[in-house]
């Protein structure tokens, strides 16, 4: 009863955060997952210091140019649509403090479930020259997301300090206003709960200090056994991310609608050795 | 768009509520003497709808007991002012009609009326703006949404106000909101089959290139990524055939409208209250009609991503 009052005197648009980084899923891979076991076995796992030593994420406000953006980049020369991304993705965030995701009648001839990121296949040009393409699809983490300024609660937010939009699964009435408003349908609305999912960047991962320096990264980034999936933040030249950005080509998702997405896809190309093969 | 039935029922309810107490508003302002009977019954008819209206409404929510968290937005969210505006319209109604029943002379005998009208307004542009702001669902995204859901409430609410005045015997109501019933049904229809044309004629802005970013001519979908349905496929396809859209459209533009207007014609030209009253009842699953068609032919750009199971 406190934290609704609490939330109405302290109406937007700064809302407190969510609690993050509360539990923990099981690692992904053995080795990962024993040295979760073997760090978490002393202490049970703590909510991770964030910046400022508090845990107060801030709301971006809209339009507002934050300083770092979080973001994946996907490299379409490499997916060969094995979808360990999406199981990955699946594990880690079906162990998570929120709960399991959905999964409705999954032994039968029609399954069901939530997922915060599909791989699709889609075949480019005329045959008998065609290409096959596998395109993992997962939220996008518009810099300008249409989805958050629609939310009647506030349960959808960008966060200032890494640009991750966010559902908090606690505000959300399942209005579905959300999934309207995003044209790149990035948002699931679990059927079980009852709330909107979305992509969290592995938020309760990739800020963890618990876990090793080299497993901070979204799950779908360290399941992929080809390195299609660069994860970074795009508003540092020097990372990773943005280097790939800037030679490559990285190309936004619809960018009719000025959504602004972090996410980037690397084009296809024809390399040398690529011709020789043919 | 998946048409969500709680959404038709409630835009549809709450539009011809909005429509009958702006009816009675403006009888009220204008000096029309009514009985205060009818008054009263109009009034309770109105809240009823509402009622009826805003229970629809909460049946779209997954998590109803957390409804009061939609009031929080209002300053970037237009459902979250609809959630305000709503129970605020709601409690103007009742308000005056507690003030009929009171006998409250001047100034809630105008007061009231006045701020009925005002928020049947604000309603109607809230409810529309849920719809219109969001751009790139582009059949939704343009002013004729607004006009739309008011004059189709404002048809409905007049017809259903006439409906009532030929039973009660309310003869200059009648008179006075018969030809106003007609016009508003009139110009409802034409501002829909403007809306019809105008989406007839739109060119997608988004492709499966711009969806992708591959930038070949010929570009199919094989898979969407799954062997059965998703949130995505449930929610953004109305799963009806071209045909189903096609009546569906011919069964609103009658029923909703045209029929409506024949009958109004013939009550205003003949009297009785037998074409009120069936003005009324005709119209009603034509407003349905008319909503549902409005969510099936929206075509949300998600659905370029969703096109193919395998």
């Amino acid at each position: 009863m406190m934290q609704w009052l609490r939330d109405l005197m302290t109406s937007a648009p700064v809302l407190p955060p969510p609690p993050l980084g509360e539990g923990r899923g099981g690692g992904i891979g053995g080795a990962t997952g024993s040295l979760v076991a073997l760090k978490a076995g002393v202490p049970p796992p703590q909510p991770s210091p964030r910046g400022g030593g508090s845990n107060a994420t801030q709301r971006a406000e809209q339009g507002e140019t934050l300083a770092k953006q979080l973001a994946l980049v996907i490299d379409l020369n490499v997916c060969v649509g094995c979808h360990a991304c999406v199981t990955s993705c699946k594990q880690w965030n079906t162990s998570g403090s929120a709960g399991p995701l959905a999964d409705e009648r999954p032994y039968a001839a029609n399954p069901t479930g939530t997922f915060f990121n599909r791989v699709q296949i889609y075949e480019a040009g005329a045959f008998p020259a065609t290409e096959t393409i596998h395109f993992p699809k997962s939220c996008l983490h518009c810099e300008d997301p249409p989805c958050v300024p629609v939310c009647p609660t506030g349960a959808s937010y960008k966060r200032k300090e890494d640009g991750i939009v966010l559902v908090d699964y606690d505000k959300c009435i399942g209005c579905k206003y959300c999934a309207w408003a995003c044209p790149y349908g990035a948002r699931e609305l679990d059927e079980e709960r009852q709330v909107m999912t979305k992509c969290t960047l592995c938020v309760d991962r990739i800020h963890d200090e618990q876990l090793p320096k080299e497993d901070r990264k979204p799950a779908c980034v360290k399941a992929c056994p080809t390195g299609a999936r660069l994860f970074g933040d795009v508003k540092d030249p020097d990372s990773e991310v943005s280097k790939a950005i800037r030679e490559r080509g990285g190309y936004q998702l619809m960018p009719e609608w000025e959504t602004n997405p972090a996410n980037r896809y690397l084009p296809r190309r024809i390399t040398s050795s690529t011709q020789e093969l043919e | 768009m998946h048409p969500a039935f709680s959404i038709l029922f409630f835009t549809t309810l709450a539009g011809a509520a909005q429509g009958l107490v702006f009816a009675l508003a403006l009888a009220v302002l204008f000096g029309l003497e009514l009985a205060p009977g009818f008054l009263g019954l109009a009034l309770g008819v109105a809240e009823v709808l509402l009622a009826a209206g805003l229970a629809a409404s909460f049946m779209h929510l997954g998590r109803k007991t957390r409804a009061w968290r939609a009031v929080l937005m209002w300053r970037t969210s237009w459902m979250s002012r609809e959630v305000i505006v709503l129970p605020a319209f709601i409690a103007l109604v009742a308000l005056w009609w507690l003030s009929l029943r009171a006998g409250l002379g001047a100034p809630w005998s105008w007061l009231l009326p006045l701020l009925a009208l005002g928020g049947a307004l604000l309603l109607w542009y809230c409810t529309a703006m849920i719809y219109a702001c969001l751009r790139f669902i582009e059949e939704w995204a343009h002013p004729l949404t607004i006009v739309n859901f008011t004059l189709i409430g404002l048809s409905s609410g007049l017809v259903l106000a006439c409906a009532m005045a030929a039973l009660a015997g309310e003869a200059r109501f009648l008179q006075v909101f018969g030809p106003f019933a007609l016009a508003a049904t009139l110009a409802a229809w034409a501002a829909r089959a403007t809306a019809l044309r105008r989406n007839a004629g739109i060119r997608h802005k988004s492709t499966l290139q711009s969806a992708t970013g591959i930038r070949t001519q010929k570009l199919v979908q094989k898979s969407m990524g799954m062997s059965a349905g998703s949130f995505n496929t449930r929610e953004f396809f109305h799963g009806a055939s071209l045909a189903v859209l096609g009546n569906m459209k011919l069964g609103f533009l009658l029923l909703a409208f045209v029929l409506p207007a024949f009958l109004l014609a013939w009550g205003l030209t003949v009297g009785g209250a037998l074409p009120w009253v069936l003005a009324a009842l005709v119209q009603a699953p034509g407003l349905l009609a008319e909503r549902w068609f409005f969510f099936a032919q929206a075509r949300h750009p998600q659905n370029l991503y969703y096109q193919v199971v395998s």
